[in-house]
């Protein structure tokens, strides 16, 4: 073989190997890392998996924010206004938009005994803005109210 | 009255637009002198008359006119002057305003270094520009006009102006992310330019280059300031959140880093010339398209303003037309095999290679990381997020190797290095950098490996750019502004790398519940919130901690943090921040709790401003190496202009 050929395979073998590295290890982080979103429906009738980091999001029920007295642990109820709620507990600062009646997001994991452990409360920046996630959620809302 | 004489400066300016699209291209086509020259005045037109559009939207918010729709959304009457300026681009149309404004002030800019370039190519430079110009124009009067008025539902106040917008950084953040936004188009119409005229070559590289630099510096200021504004003003304390809009502007930044380099090469060495010019295409296609994530709504952010299917069609109709159209040009011109120019592995050409690979994988990654959400609720139907593990999982690691390399630039030739030439300054620069690193590792207390090789990696960029320096002094070899460009930028990624390293990985981050009195200990710090006060603001009312920070052996010092309510009833967490050289303290306001008790966010973050820092040094090298000589002074006379014009029937073709 002469140099030419060989300098040319060792590039080329170099680039095979590292593009194929990539996209497996693209397809293995991905697989790790997308959170798949459900709606309280889902939570509750155990379409969700258990002890997966997960998204869920609703409406927070009124008056269901309970606060712990000598710490930053907060329960409170996540629902979708037709007969599908659950627990979300959380320890930590909730966003500067989180009110009782509105819709939010949580990040983390359901329990065996259906609540959610949350590691991330995500709340409406501002009145125009709804995570789409939500939007469809708003939008059933919508279409059960007008039906019913 | 004003909106009016507004909204007909657009349509002026839309008109020009397209008299210079058509006029730049009949030009070359017919060779007429007179068709190419006229052009230059349709830009001066288009930007006189977009400035006299944003002036009267800018006097429509001053003199609170709420009878337009886009003032009412965004201004009311006790807003502070300066935020009613700023707020001119606080929303999706006055954005897109200031977007077109800067486009048509870079257009200028080409005006005037037009003694440089060849007339062929000018006119086919401007052309360009004056179309895409176009398309932003008719995308603002069609779709998101800020000139649309309220009437006769006039309303007697405004709405305010988004509170966290309300802000210095934010005067000055989307002007510096636009310039480089909209930067990007001059390489990309300098490619078209190129590739009309089968004119891609090393001095068309020279052309293209300061373009490149100042955009892609400007970028890099754009995406600082969004970084330094998000640390304040967000109240979270963090820097990078690996946000949909962050990451439109962060690809495009990596693109243009790549661009940056392999135009280098192309200019030094005539190589990498097609690569050039598809990273050219790429990059202002991927500032096309963050401007699609960001106002079309299919992503969720932060900055998406309002959620319109019509805008993000014809984003994505604009988008497919200057890709789709680029690209095939590119096919067809650029077809021709050129003769393969040699280098060797150990020679800069390769490890600019390394250096575009390691950047664009990263990009492309982000990029699939930021589309894929969308791509699985097309298939799937499910919603998904990608969590921020991924973004680091792959981009660090890239980061770090191109760190080794980047270190290892100064010690190379062109073509090849000799390895014995290599080996023999590399035996003093490595235990150079080794024997400081191991200072580090000492002067840290607790051993942490992560955080050691980092700066081991930042020491050794540093080591091998100095002693370069140093050797060129010595050995008395010239040098340029380039030069120091690329050393200082290149100083400015190590600075940049040790705040990462050191703030993502030795921040303290403490939320707890404090009433007055209470005192917290947030490492090296004891924090004691001593009272809680009521401020009144011109527009809004806040709760105020008066926080004391003690270290030990040391003054105190007092923090401020605030919670207010805007006149919009908004709220707003205002952090109180001691900023450091060496560390900042970040104390925020959480929620009230029973009594006078709040949650409180306590962070003590070192190194963080270097990351900003480094980004400063990084853009100046940017600007630096734009300004040298060499890309001066490069009038083309008559005689050498036409000679190297190719005939209009070659364009034609």
């Amino acid at each position: 073989m002469n140099p030419k050929r060989k300098n040319r395979l060792f590039m080329a073998s170099f680039l095979l190997i590292g593009v194929a590295g990539s996209i497996f290890a693209l397809f293995v982080a991905l697989e790790q890392n997308l959170n798949m979103f459900y709606p309280p429906s889902e939570v509750v009738s155990g379409v969700a998996p258990i002890e997966t980091n997960i998204r869920a999001g609703g409406m927070v029920e009124e008056d269901s924010l309970i606060r712990a007295s000598n710490s930053l642990k907060v329960s409170f109820v996540l629902s979708d206004r037709a007969g599908s709620e659950f627990t979300v507990y959380y320890t930590g600062i909730l966003p500067d938009l989180f009110r009782e009646g509105q819709g939010i997001l949580v990040e983390g994991e359901l329990q065996q005994d259906g609540s959610f452990e949350a590691t991330e409360v995500l709340a409406k920046h501002d009145e125009n803005y709804m995570p789409p996630e939500l939007m469809s959620l708003a939008e059933d809302k919508q279409n059960n109210t007008t039906e019913g | 009255m004003v909106p009016e004489f507004g909204q007909l400066s657009l349509c002026f300016a839309a008109a020009l637009a397209l008299g210079g699209t058509v006029t730049g291209y009949l030009g070359n086509l017919t060779s007429s002198d007179k068709l190419q020259e006229s052009v230059y005045s349709l830009v001066v037109g288009q930007f006189v008359f977009v400035l006299l559009a944003f002036l009267s939207l800018m006097f429509s918010f001053l003199v609170d006119d709420f009878s337009v729709a886009y003032v009412a959304n965004h201004s009311n009457t006790i807003l502070p002057w300066q935020y009613k300026i700023s707020a001119v681009w606080g929303g999706h149309e006055g954005s897109l305003l200031l977007w077109i404004w800067i486009m048509t002030a870079w257009m200028m800019a080409v005006i005037f270094t037009r003694l440089s370039y060849p007339k062929y190519f000018l006119s086919n430079v401007l052309s360009t520009l004056c179309f895409l110009n176009l398309g932003f124009l008719c995308f603002c009067i069609f779709t998101s006009n800020p000139f649309d008025r309220f009437i006769p539902l006039t309303p007697m106040e405004g709405a305010d102006l988004n509170p966290v917008l309300q802000d210095f950084g934010l005067i000055v953040h989307p002007p510096l992310l636009y310039m480089g936004y909209v930067g990007l188009s001059v390489p990309f119409a300098f490619a078209v330019a190129g590739l009309l005229q089968r004119n891609i070559d090393s001095s068309w590289a020279r052309l293209v280059k300061p373009w490149v630099n100042l955009s892609w510096s400007f970028l890099t200021l754009g995406i600082l300031l969004g970084s330094w504004w998000a640390y304040y003003e967000l109240g979270w304390g963090g820097w990078w959140f690996w946000d949909p809009v962050e990451n439109s502007s962060f690809m495009p930044w990596l693109a243009a880093t790549a661009l940056l380099h392999s135009a280098t090469v192309t200019e030094k060495r005539g190589a990498f010339k097609h690569w050039t010019v598809l990273l050219a295409v790429t990059c202002f296609s991927l500032s096309l398209l963050g401007a699609f994530i960001v106002r079309s709504g299919v992503l969720t952010s932060v900055h998406s303003f309002a959620v319109d299917p019509e805008r993000g069609t014809y984003i994505l109709a604009f988008l497919t037309v200057v890709v789709g159209g680029s690209l095939l040009l590119f096919a067809f011109r650029a077809s021709e095999a050129a003769a393969p120019i040699r280098y060797s592995y150990f020679s800069r050409e390769f490890f600019m290679q390394l250096n575009n690979v390691l950047l664009i994988s990263s990009m492309i990654m982000i990029l699939w990381g930021t589309l894929a959400p969308i791509g699985y609720e097309v298939i799937t139907g499910d919603l998904y997020s990608i969590g921020k593990p991924f973004f680091n999982f792959f981009f660090i690691p890239l980061m770090l190797i191109l760190a080794v390399a980047v270190g290892l630039v100064p010690l190379l030739n062109w073509k090849r290095t000799n390895s014995s030439y290599l080996g023999k300054r590399l035996k003093s620069l490595l235990p150079v950098t080794f024997v400081l690193t191991l200072i580090v590792f000492y002067m840290l207390d607790f051993v942490l490996t992560t955080v050691v090789f980092c700066c081991g990696l930042a020491i050794w960029i540093v080591v091998n750019h100095i002693q370069d320096v140093y050797r060129r002094i010595q050995e008395s070899i010239s040098l340029s502004r380039s030069y120091f460009g690329m050393v200082i930028a290149h100083l400015g990624l190590s600075v940049t790398l040790i705040g990462i390293a050191c703030t993502s990985v030795l921040s303290i981050e403490e939320d707890v519940r404090m009433a007055p009195g209470d005192q917290q200990k947030l490492g090296p710090l004891n924090v004691t919130f001593k009272e809680l006060i009521n401020v009144e603001g011109p527009n809004y009312q806040a709760k105020r901690g008066v926080f004391d920070v003690e270290r030990s052996g040391e003054k105190s010092k007092q923090l401020l943090p605030e919670k207010r309510t805007y006149s919009g009833r908004q709220v707003m967490t205002e952090a109180g921040i001691d900023p450091g050289f060496l560390s900042d303290t970040y104390i925020s306001m959480g929620e009230p709790l029973s009594g006078d008790a709040w949650a409180v966010r306590l962070h003590y973050k070192p190194f963080v401003r270097w990351i900003w820092f480094g980004g400063l040094l990084m853009a100046f090298g940017g600007v630096l190496s734009a300004l040298d000589l060499r890309y001066r002074r490069r009038k083309v006379d008559k005689a050498s202009a036409e000679q190297t014009v190719i005939p209009s029937h070659g364009i034609a073709d």
